[in-house]
């Protein structure tokens, strides 16, 4: 193996070490390899995944060879599984690659407890009883599930999971510039905004602006910070007056900033919902993610005054080198301390859950604080629910939203195909001369499948029914690239946890491309 | 129907059900059956612009959806950091042309395909090689091989005298960018849809950090390394280029930034990030290159055999906070100096070559130096190379009406440099030439022009 970091050096800049490492040590099971599932696993072998397990029960035929990479000519008649491991392990010999020549709805039935070994699951091209099954096996041994489907010009992607720790990306700065901290107070009292050399005056940084300004405001409005329409507005009349050439751009920083001292203080409503979960009640059986939330309602309820931890990095602004490093040394300490406090507060839960108070590494914690603000609990749904008791408003209203339409009624064609499979032992279409026979079978299916969820006086348009007998159950290669891309890239969201899963049923719209996320 | 008979046939059992099975929801000029699939086959080719993350994903895809005739064009050759996503090269490729890995490998696995690989600049080729292709795909990764490739595309498009784009000169392009988890996927059809100078807003220039910050407060690392970068090796090294590919370079702006960094007291100085600042390295991964991708070849798809509507015209998809796609419809810039009827150039009959030539350098519109010219195919004068400067040179003294065959007016083509964001690039003009006071000039060709 040659320079790891320098192979991997375009992602590492995305996700960093801690992210590689999880999919290092990820473990990766595929159910079904056509190209649907191919391309998924391709995308997870090339990025470094520690080990893929593939399993599909079929031959490969001269059928495959026109839509799957990863077969050639002399593949044909041998195990697919087999096939596309071995192609698979050529792209990267880091990656533990096996196969298992086996059908997944066989291991689904006879060997559930086979899927608890692995981190998650990839489900390709399953129907929807197999689904509903595997569901329910992987939540029971807490394996993350990932639905993938390619049917036509359509097709759709779902992930499944009971909970997802998540930590979006690009979120605001944590200056705390609404509730500064002693120490930053201190350093700002220290500062003159009057001061009369000009150059020392367009070099204090905006924090130290408002930090000051802030405070003199609620010297003159007891204690309270700009909050209605009129205040905000005099406050940035203030800044701009403390302006002494037209060339500042550190007081231009200010007024853009200044929203920042008038948002309430205190945690948001996403975390407020996270510190209030049931799960926060811990016991020795909870997650290594609920004992460190645990620890953080209590600093938020106590040290934390009303706050999460200190992020503890600065944005770049204007100003001089020296204020800006003295303000970068100064959120650091804060985060520091912040960080030290919940780590005690994380030992003393383990060992009072009986737990080695070490078993949650520093950097995990200090990982964790310093998103803690930007936690995000989602909870997903049993396919079985959303299949047998959709939430029909919801499905209702997609149905006749312009933009939601064709997508909504591919999600609906594409639970008929399935029902339509199961009463007539081949899809709508999949052979030839049966053509309008299918067509009026799978229009009554689908009409069957909306009134059994209770969604009526809807109609699928005629046009959209027909594609789908015309697409005879294909799976063509563009659409199991596109539908593979997004299945392996919600796996890596899901694995290295620094990204916000999709959440709901991505499902694809190859006509136009109006594709849509459906929450049902 | 007849089940397939051959293992040629049974090879597109899933494509079949698109190609030769009528719908609904396709396009104007879809006529299924054998015979398109064939057509697919034997008459559409397609040129790959980029053999990296896109470029690969898009052969394979291609490849893999009825398209036999595939070309694909890139300059560089593999490196170690290309492994993680382009799937096509193994670590012993490192050094060799990525088109000519690419081509290769994918006609290994996929039999029956032709793709025919060019290892130069894009810039390398004459127009009469792009003219050949059905489609242009682009996998790219800056916007001045796009900006180029949009003007070749954008060249071969003639208007009917009622303004309408003449539909046998369209030559559609299909055009993808990535970006971390993010990307867009687009179609263009040269005068009905936009093109890529109509949206170039889309592609705002990057932002440079001020000079006086870099040399007077920094306070990032960023700011330590680009001071080492920009300032620093000018300073030290009189004269000598800096060679970002160098790595004895790269290594004394590192050393350089890290001092600079110690003395200001900043923290973040990285080898890592000393690369990344100083070649603008964009963050890539597999899966969003393989959307992107799959998206832009079925769009190809689409558009060569008509089996379905296509997107119209703009595709944003946004992976990192769960996942967004969305369409826009752009539309057209009417005065568009690419893909409209052309820049109006009136000249005098007398005009020598050389003195069009030394006209276009001064025209406000075109600011263009070094122009070689080019008028229906045939090369009237070319600066490079030098065999064909010389053949060319005799030329420059005749009068351009006697060389583009006493005509009232026409189109002629002229590629060379200009400057654009303080960057000299490559560019083709389309110019409408008229020549003043020859019969059979109407008002119309002048109309609407400022
Ligand atoms: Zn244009």
């Amino acid at each position: 193996m040659a320079e790891p970091k320098t192979k991997y050096d375009r992602q590492l800049r995305i996700w960093g070490e801690q992210g590689q490492t999880a999919l290092e040590k990820a473990s990766i099971c595929l159910l079904n390899c056509g190209p649907t599932g191919s391309e998924t696993l391709k995308n997870l072998v090339l990025g470094g995944v520690g080990s893929i397990t593939v399993i599909d029960g079929s031959k490969v035929e001269p059928g495959d060879l026109g839509n799957n990479f990863m077969v050639d000519e002399s593949s044909v008649g041998k195990s697919k599984a087999k096939c596309v491991c071995q192609f698979l392990q050529e792209l990267n010999d880091a990656v533990k690659a096996k196969f298992i020549e086996e059908y997944p709805e066989v291991l689904i039935e006879t060997n559930p407890s086979f899927f608890s070994q692995f981190t998650l699951v990839v489900a390709t091209q399953l129907g929807e009883s197999s689904m509903v099954k595997l569901d329910r096996i992987c939540r029971e041994a807490n394996v993350i599930l990932i639905f993938a489907r390619s049917y036509g010009l359509t097709g759709l992607s779902v992930s499944e999971h009971t909970v997802i720790e998540s930590k979006p990306e690009h979120f605001l700065d944590d200056l705390r510039l609404n509730n500064p901290w002693l120490e930053l107070k201190r350093y700002a009292e220290t500062i003159d905004l009057d001061v009369s050399d000009p150059v020392a005056h367009k070099h204090t940084p905006y924090v130290l602006i408002l930090v000051k300004m802030a405070e003199e405001w609620a010297k003159n409005h007891d204690g309270k910070l700009p909050s209605t329409r009129e205040e905000k507005k005099e406050f940035k009349e203030l800044i701009k007056a403390r302006m002494t050439a037209l060339d500042e751009d550190n007081y231009k920083e200010a007024i853009e900033a200044s929203f920042k001292v008038f948002t309430p203080r205190g945690i948001s409503s996403d975390l407020q919902q996270v510190i209030g979960d049931s799960c926060v009640e811990i016991d020795s059986s909870s997650s290594d993610f609920w004992v460190m939330v645990a620890a953080l309602k209590e600093f938020i309820e106590n040290e934390g005054g009303g706050e999460a931890p200190l992020e503890g990095s600065i944005p770049d602004m204007t100003s001089s080198t020296e204020h800006y490093i003295s303000l970068q040394k100064l959120y650091q300490a804060k985060a520091e301390a912040d960080y030290l406090v919940i780590e005690q507060r994380v030992r003393t839960t383990l060992k009072k859950i009986g737990r080695d108070p070490n078993s949650i590494s520093k950097t995990t914690i200090k990982s964790f604080c310093k998103n803690a603000r930007k936690l995000k609990v989602c909870r997903y749904r049993l396919v079985e629910d959303e299949f047998n008791s959709p939430t029909v408003p919801e499905l209702q209203k997609y149905l006749t939203d312009e933009d939601y339409s064709v997508a909504s009624m591919f999600y609906v064609l594409l639970r008929a195909v399935d029902r339509f499979a199961a009463n007539y032992n081949s899809f709508p279409g999949q052979f030839d001369g049966l053509m309008d026979e299918d067509i009026s079978r799978l229009k009554t299916t689908a009409v069957g499948l909306l009134n059994d969820v209770g969604c009526n006086g809807v109609t699928l348009t005629e046009d959209l029914i027909n594609e789908m007998c015309r697409f005879g159950a294909a799976e063509l290669h563009a659409v199991a690239a596109f539908i593979g891309g997004i299945a392996s890239q919600e796996v890596i969201k899901l694995i290295t946890r620094q990204f916000v899963p999709l959440s709901g049923t991505f499902v694809f719209n190859g006509i136009d491309h109006k594709s849509q996320l459906l929450s049902l | 129907m007849a089940p397939p008979s051959t293992a040629e046939d049974s090879r597109s059992r899933d494509l079949d059900k698109l190609l030769l099975r009528a719908g609904n929801l396709v396009g104007p000029t879809f006529e299924p059956g054998p015979g398109l699939r064939d057509d697919l086959k034997e008459y559409a080719r397609v040129l790959v612009v980029g053999a990296g993350g896109l470029g690969c994903e898009l052969l394979k895809d291609l490849a893999l959806s009825g398209f036999r005739e595939l070309e694909v064009i890139d300059m560089d050759r593999i490196e170690v950091s290309n492994l993680n996503r382009q799937f096509l090269f193994r670590l012993e490729d490192v050094g060799k042309p990525k088109a000519e890995v690419a081509a290769k490998r994918v006609m290994e696995r996929v039999s029956g395909v032709n793709i025919v690989p060019h290892f130069c600049r894009i810039e390398d080729k004459e127009l009469e090689f792009y003219s050949d292709f059905s489609i242009i795909v682009l996998g790219l990764d800056s916007i001045e091989a796009r900006s180029y490739i949009n003007s070749v595309a954008c060249s071969f498009l003639e208007y009917n005298s009622d303004d309408s784009p003449q539909e046998e000169t369209i030559k559609p392009m299909v055009d993808g960018g990535t970006e971390g988890f993010q990307g867009h996927a687009r179609v263009i059809m040269p005068g009905v849809t936009p093109c890529f100078e109509c949206t170039i807003w889309l592609f705002p220039p990057q932002v440079k950090f001020p000079l006086c910050t870099l040399a007077e407060t920094p306070r990032t690392a960023a700011h330590c390394i680009e001071y080492a970068h920009l300032i620093k090796w000018d300073e030290v090294h009189s004269g000598k280029a800096f060679d970002p590919d160098d790595p004895e370079h790269m290594k004394w702006v590192y050393d350089e930034a890290t001092k600079r960094a110690e003395l200001f007291g900043i923290p973040g100085v990285t080898y890592s990030l000393t690369q990344g600042v100083v070649k603008n390295i964009i963050p890539a991964i597999a899966s969003t290159n393989a959307i992107i991708s799959a998206a832009c070849a079925l769009e190809t798809l689409k558009i060569a055999s008509g089996c379905s509507k296509t997107l119209s015209n703009y595709l944003t998809y946004n992976g990192a906070a769960g996942l967004h796609t969305k369409v826009t419809e752009f539309v057209r810039d009417k005065d568009c100096i690419e893909c409209g009827p052309g820049v109006l150039v009136q000249l005098d009959t007398s005009i020598t070559l050389q003195e069009f030539i030394d006209l276009l350098e001064e025209h406000p519109k075109l600011l263009l130096s070094k122009a070689s010219i080019s008028h229906r195919g045939k090369n009237l004068y070319m600066q490079a190379p030098p065999v064909l400067e010389e053949m060319t040179r005799s030329n420059l003294s005749v009068p351009l009406f006697e060389l583009m065959g006493k005509v009232a007016k026409d189109v002629v083509h002229a590629s060379g440099t200009t400057t654009k964001n303080d960057k000299k690039t490559s560019c083709l003009r389309k110019l409408r030439v008229i020549f003043e006071g020859v019969d059979g000039i109407t008002d119309m060709d002048t109309a609407g022009e400022a």
